[in-house]
C-alpha cells in the first residue's frame, strides 16, 4: 500500500497526564475512503487518541500526519480539513436546519459562494425540505443525527471522526445512519467511528481495540474473528479488552 | 407467579407531546422484565411513574399492591430507583456515597452488604476516590450498589449500561441475574437491542405506546416473514441491489451480514445468481432466525 | 433525627470539598465592606478653586481669606478669566470662583467642572455656603445622625443588606439545582425522607454559614470601621437572622423555577441584586424616586431590611422604630417559605 493513500499515519503516540499514561505508543495507518472502527473500553484512551488525531491535544511524544498535515506543527491545518460529529454536541437546537448547515459551513472555512447551493442541496438530500426553516430542537432524535452529520461533512473534509454518533437512537435510525456512512465512504471520504454498539463493528472496514492506553487488536471484522476464533465482534471484543486493568 | 407491579392504561403527556399512551403490561415477582426501546419512547417517563416522583393524567399502576400514586409513601421503601444517569455525588467518595443513601433508609451499610458485596467488591479496593474520579463502569456498580443498599424488593434500572462498554454491559447483565436469584424482582430499560435476550420478558416500547410483550424468543417468533442473511465483497452495492429485487420487502444492514425480510416466494438461490450476474462478488444468502432487533424494525415502522 | 444529620453532613462535605466557593463567599463581603468604608468616599474635600476677581476690595479679600482657611478648599490662585477657562478644562481646577463688585454690591458667579456630577453638586453647594456667609446671614448647617459625614460606615446596611440576598439565594437556589441536574433530587425524593426534612437538610447548613458571615460583617463594622457600639446590635442580629431566612426562602423559590445551574445563577443574580442596588435605598434614596418606583421598591426585601438597619446603626434609636419594617419582613418570609416548600413538595 503507497503511503500517499494514507490520510491518517501516526507513530508511537503517547499522552501522558501527570504518572498517567492515557495513551501509549499509538500507531496507526488509516487509508482514504475506509471505515474504520476505533473501539475500546470505557477508559480506555479512546477519547485521548481522537482529540490528538484531530489536533485539539498536543501528543507527549510520537509523531504523524493527519489529512496530510503534521499533528504536532499544523494542527489548526488538520482542524480545517477534518469533520467532527459526537452525540453529545452537534447541533444548536434554536437554530434551524439551514441555519445550522450554514453556520457550520462557515466555521470550517467554505467560501461563502457555495454555502447557500451545498447547504440546500444537503437539505434535499436528507429529505428535510419541508423542515429547513423549522429550529432544530423540534426534530426527532434521528433526524438530528443524519443532519449533524450532514453538517459535519458539508465542507467535504479528507476524514470525519464520529464519536458514539448513535447512542439511544432507534433500529431502524441507527441503519439510516450507517447507509449514509457507507455512501460517504464510496464517494471517497475516510470514517473514523467509536461505539458501543458492536455489530456497528461488523460494519468497518477494519477495527482497532483499544485496551489500557495500547490497541491490542487491528484488523478486519473478518480477519479478527479469525484471529480469536470467535463467532462475532461482540465475542472478541470481550476477549480482547477482558483483562483490562484500568476501571 | 405473582405479579410485582401492574400497569393499566397508564398515559402521560407533556403539554402536547404524549409520553406514555395507554401503557398496560404486568411484571411477574422475581423477574427480569425488559422495557426495550430507543431514546423517547417514554421509558423514562414511565419509570417516573413508578418511582413516584410523577403521577399518571390517565390509568393506574401499583407496585406491590400499593398505588404509586396515592401510597407512594409506604411504596418507598421497597424500590431501589437508578435513574437514567449515575446519579452519585462527585465530589463525596465512594464510601461517603454509600453510607449516605443508606442514611436516606435509615440503614446501616453493614446491615444488608451481603446483598452488594459481589457488586461493591472491586469498589472496594479505593473506598476514598471520589465518585466523579470513577470510570463509567465502576459509577454504575457504585450507582447499583446505592440503589440496593436498603434491600428493595423492586429494582427500577432506567438504561444501566447506556455508555458504558460491551465488557462491562455483559458482567452487569451478570449482576441482574444474580440479584433475581435473591428474590428481586428487576424492571430494566435498554436501547441496546441485543441485550432483550437476557430478560425473562420484554415489552418493545415505541413512541409511547407497547408494540408487543412476550418472552424474547416468543416475540421474535411473531416476526412471521421469512428472514434471511446475505453477504458480499461490497456490502453497500449489494445493499442497493437487493433493495430492487422482487419479493424482498426489507433490506438493512445487520452486523457483518444484511438482513432480508422476504415474501413467502423469495427465492435465495435464484437471487444470488442475479446479484453475481450484476457483477457482485461472493455473493451468499442464507436462512437466519429472527433477533428482537428485527422485529422491532419491522413493528416500528408499521407504527410509522 | 440521623437522617438529617446525615443531609448536613453531606451538605458541609460539599462545602469543604468547593474551598473556592466558600472563599468567594466569606471574602467578597469582607473586600465589599472595606472598599466602601475606605477607598470608595463621597465626601468633597480639597476642591482646587480659581478665583477672578474684577475688582480687588477689602470685601473681595475678606471672602478669599475665608476659602484659604477652609480645608475644604484649595485656593489655587487669582487668575484673568481667560485663564480661569483653560486651567478648568485642562482639569487642573475644579471649580472657579467669579467676584465682581457692581455698584458697590458684590456679586458671585460659581464655575465647576461637572463631569464629576457628585463633585460639582458638592463644591457648589460649600461654596455657596462660604461665600453667602458674607452678604446675609450665615447657614448654620447641622448634620444628625452622622455628624461628621464620614462615610466609612453608612454604606453597612446597604452592603449587608445586598450580600445577604445575593449569597443566601445563590448557594441555595444553584445547590439545589445541581442536584436537580445530576437527578440525585430524584433519588432523594423516592426515598423515604420527607420534603420539608430534604428542605431543612438544605437550608440549616446554609443559614449556619450565613450567621458566619453575619458575625464576620458585624465584627468588621464595629471595630475596623468604627460603627458605633450599642445595645442595638443584639436587634440588629435577629433582624439579620429573619433577613437571611427570607432570603434562604428565595433561593430555593428560584429553584423550583428554574433547571439550570447557569439559570439559578443568572436569576438569583439579576433578579435579586439590580433591584437591590437600584430600589432599596441603599446608593438612591427612596424618597426621591418617582411613586411608581417606590411602589415597586416595597416589594423589595432589602429595602426595609437596609431602613432598620439605618434606624439601628447609624440613627441609633430604639427597637420600636423598627417594627414597621420587622412587620413587613416577617410577612415576606412566611408568604416566600410557603410558597417555596409548596412548590418543591410538587408531583407533577
Amino acid at each position: 500500500m503507497k503511503t500517499s493513500e494514507n490520510v491518517i499515519s501516526v507513530r508511537h503516540l503517547t499522552k501522558r497526564f501527570g504518572d498517567f499514561t492515557a495513551v501509549d505508543d499509538l500507531s496507526l495507518d488509516v487509508r482514504k475512503g475506509e471505515i474504520f472502527g476505533f473501539l475500546g473500553a470505557n477508559g480506555a484512551g479512546k477519547t485521548t487518541a481522537m482529540r490528538m488525531l484531530c489536533g485539539l491535544s498536543r501528543p507527549t511524544s510520537g509523531s504523524g500526519t493527519v489529512a496530510g498535515f503534521d499533528i504536532v506543527r499544523q494542527p489548526e491545518d488538520i482542524k480545517r480539513h477534518i469533520g467532527y460529529m459526537s452525540q453529545k454536541f452537534s447541533l444548536y437546537g434554536q437554530l434551524t436546519v439551514r441555519e445550522n448547515l450554514t453556520l457550520f459551513a462557515t466555521i470550517y472555512g467554505m467560501p461563502a459562494s457555495d454555502i447557500r447551493r451545498k447547504a440546500d442541496e444537503a437539505c434535499r438530500a436528507l429529505g428535510m425540505d419541508g423542515v429547513r426553516d423549522r429550529p432544530v430542537r423540534d426534530l426527532p432524535l434521528g433526524w438530528k443525527q443524519r443532519l449533524a452529520f450532514t453538517a459535519a461533512t458539508l465542507h467535504t473534509p479528507d476524514i470525519v471522526f464520529l464519536d458514539e454518533p448513535t447512542g439511544g437512537v432507534d433500529p431502524a435510525t441507527r441503519r439510516k445512519f450507517w447507509e449514509m456512512i457507507y455512501r460517504a465512504s464510496s464517494e471517497g471520504m475516510t470514517l473514523f467511528v467509536t461505539t458501543h454498539y458492536l455489530d456497528e463493528a461488523e460494519y468497518c472496514h477494519r477495527v482497532s481495540i483499544m485496551v489500557d492506553g495500547r490497541i491490542r487488536a487491528l484488523d478486519s471484522p473478518a480477519g479478527l474473528k479469525q484471529q480469536f476464533r470467535a463467532a462475532t465482534m461482540d465475542e472478541v471484543f470481550r476477549i480482547v479488552a477482558q483483562d483490562a486493568r484500568r476501571t | 407467579m405473582n405479579s410485582l407491579i401492574d400497569i393499566r392504561g397508564l398515559t402521560k403527556d407533556y403539554g402536547r407531546t404524549t409520553a406514555l399512551r395507554e401503557v398496560t403490561f404486568s411484571v411477574p415477582e422475581g423477574s427480569i422484565f425488559g422495557l426495550i426501546g430507543p431514546d423517547g419512547a417514554g421509558k423514562t417517563t414511565l419509570y417516573r411513574i413508578l418511582a413516584t416522583l410523577l403521577t399518571p393524567d390517565r390509568g393506574t399502576a401499583t407496585v406491590a399492591g400499593l398505588d404509586v400514586a396515592r401510597e407512594f409513601r409506604q411504596l418507598r421503601t421497597l424500590i431501589g430507583y437508578m435513574p437514567e444517569r449515575f446519579s452519585l455525588y462527585p465530589d463525596l467518595t465512594v464510601d461517603e456515597n454509600l453510607h449516605f443513601f443508606a442514611s436516606l433508609f435509615g440503614v446501616k451499610v453493614r446491615d444488608h452488604f451481603d446483598l452488594i458485596a459481589p457488586i461493591f467488591s472491586q469498589l472496594a479496593r479505593f473506598p476514598n476516590r471520589r465518585a466523579g474520579a470513577l470510570s463509567g463502569g465502576m459509577k454504575q456498580k457504585l450507582a447499583l450498589s446505592c440503589a440496593l443498599i436498603h434491600r428493595p424488593r423492586i429494582l427500577l434500572l432506567d438504561e444501566p449500561t447506556t455508555g458504558v462498554d460491551a465488557v462491562s454491559r455483559s458482567e452487569f447483565w451478570g449482576m441482574l441475574a444474580t440479584l433475581r436469584e435473591k428474590g428481586i424482582t428487576i424492571l430494566v430499560s435498554t436501547s441496546y437491542m441485543d441485550e432483550a435476550a437476557r430478560c425473562d420478558r420484554i415489552a418493545l416500547l415505541h413512541r409511547g405506546r407497547i408494540l408487543g410483550i412476550d418472552t424474547p424468543t416468543r416475540l421474535t417468533a411473531r416476526l412471521g416473514d421469512p428472514l434471511y442473511a446475505a453477504s458480499a465483497g461490497e456490502m453497500y452495492p449489494l445493499l442497493l441491489a437487493l433493495r430492487g429485487m422482487p419479493d424482498v420487502k426489507d433490506c438493512y444492514t445487520f452486523g457483518a451480514t444484511l438482513h432480508v425480510v422476504a415474501d413467502e416466494g423469495f427465492d435465495p438461490d435464484g437471487t444470488e445468481t442475479a446479484l453475481r450476474r450484476q457483477g457482485l462478488a461472493d455473493v451468499r444468502i442464507r436462512p437466519v432466525e429472527a433477533t428482537i432487533e428485527d422485529l422491532f424494525i419491522k413493528l416500528a415502522q408499521h407504527e410509522d | 433525627m440521623s437522617i438529617f444529620r446525615s443531609l448536613i453532613r453531606k451538605e458541609v462535605l460539599h462545602l469543604l470539598r468547593d474551598p473556592r466557593t466558600v472563599t468567594v463567599v466569606l471574602v467578597m463581603p469582607v473586600v465589599l465592606l472595606l472598599l466602601f468604608g475606605f477607598a470608595i468616599s463621597t465626601e468633597v474635600n480639597g476642591v482646587r478653586l480659581l478665583a477672578v476677581v474684577g475688582q480687588h476690595t477689602d470685601e473681595t479679600h475678606r471672602l478669599l481669606e475665608r476659602f484659604r482657611s477652609n480645608p475644604c478648599f484649595t485656593l489655587e490662585g487669582i487668575v484673568a478669566p481667560h485663564e480661569a477657562d483653560d486651567l478648568l478644562r485642562q482639569g487642573k481646577a475644579d471649580a472657579v470662583l467669579v467676584l465682581r463688585t457692581d455698584g458697590g454690591q458684590l456679586t458671585h458667579q460659581v464655575i465647576t467642572d461637572a463631569s464629576n456630577t457628585n463633585l460639582a453638586q458638592t463644591a457648589t453647594a460649600y461654596i455657596e455656603s462660604v461665600a453667602s456667609g458674607e452678604s446675609s446671614s450665615p447657614i448654620v448647617l447641622h448634620t444628625l445622625y452622622n455628624p461628621q459625614l464620614k462615610s466609612a460606615y453608612q454604606f453597612v446596611p446597604g452592603i449587608m443588606g445586598m450580600i445577604f440576598i445575593l449569597i443566601c439565594s445563590m448557594m441555595t437556589s444553584v445547590s439545589i439545582v445541581s442536584e436537580r441536574e445530576s437527578s440525585t433530587m430524584d433519588l432523594l425524593l423516592v426515598s423515604p425522607v420527607r420534603p420539608r426534612t430534604i428542605i431543612l437538610g438544605k437550608l440549616v447548613p446554609y443559614f449556619l454559614l450565613s450567621c458566619l458571615l453575619l458575625g464576620l460583617m458585624l465584627t468588621l463594622s464595629y471595630t475596623v470601621l468604627g460603627l458605633p457600639f450599642s445595645p442595638s446590635a443584639l436587634h440588629v442580629v435577629w433582624l439579620s437572622l429573619l433577613y437571611i431566612i427570607l432570603a434562604l426562602g428565595l433561593g430555593m423559590l428560584v429553584s423550583t423555577l428554574v433547571s439550570t445551574q447557569v439559570a439559578a445563577l443568572l436569576v438569583s443574580g439579576m433578579l435579586f441584586m439590580v433591584p437591590v442596588i437600584m430600589l432599596s435605598g441603599m446608593i438612591f434614596p427612596v424618597e426621591n424616586m418617582p411613586v411608581a418606583l417606590q411602589g415597586v421598591s416595597c416589594l423589595i426585601p432589602a429595602r426595609w431590611y437596609i431602613s432598620a438597619l439605618r434606624v439601628l446603626m447609624i440613627q441609633q434609636l430604639p427597637v420600636r422604630h423598627i417594627l414597621p419594617q420587622t412587620a413587613v419582613l416577617a410577612l415576606m418570609t412566611l408568604v416566600v417559605l410557603t410558597l417555596a416548600a409548596k412548590k418543591f413538595n410538587l408531583r407533577k
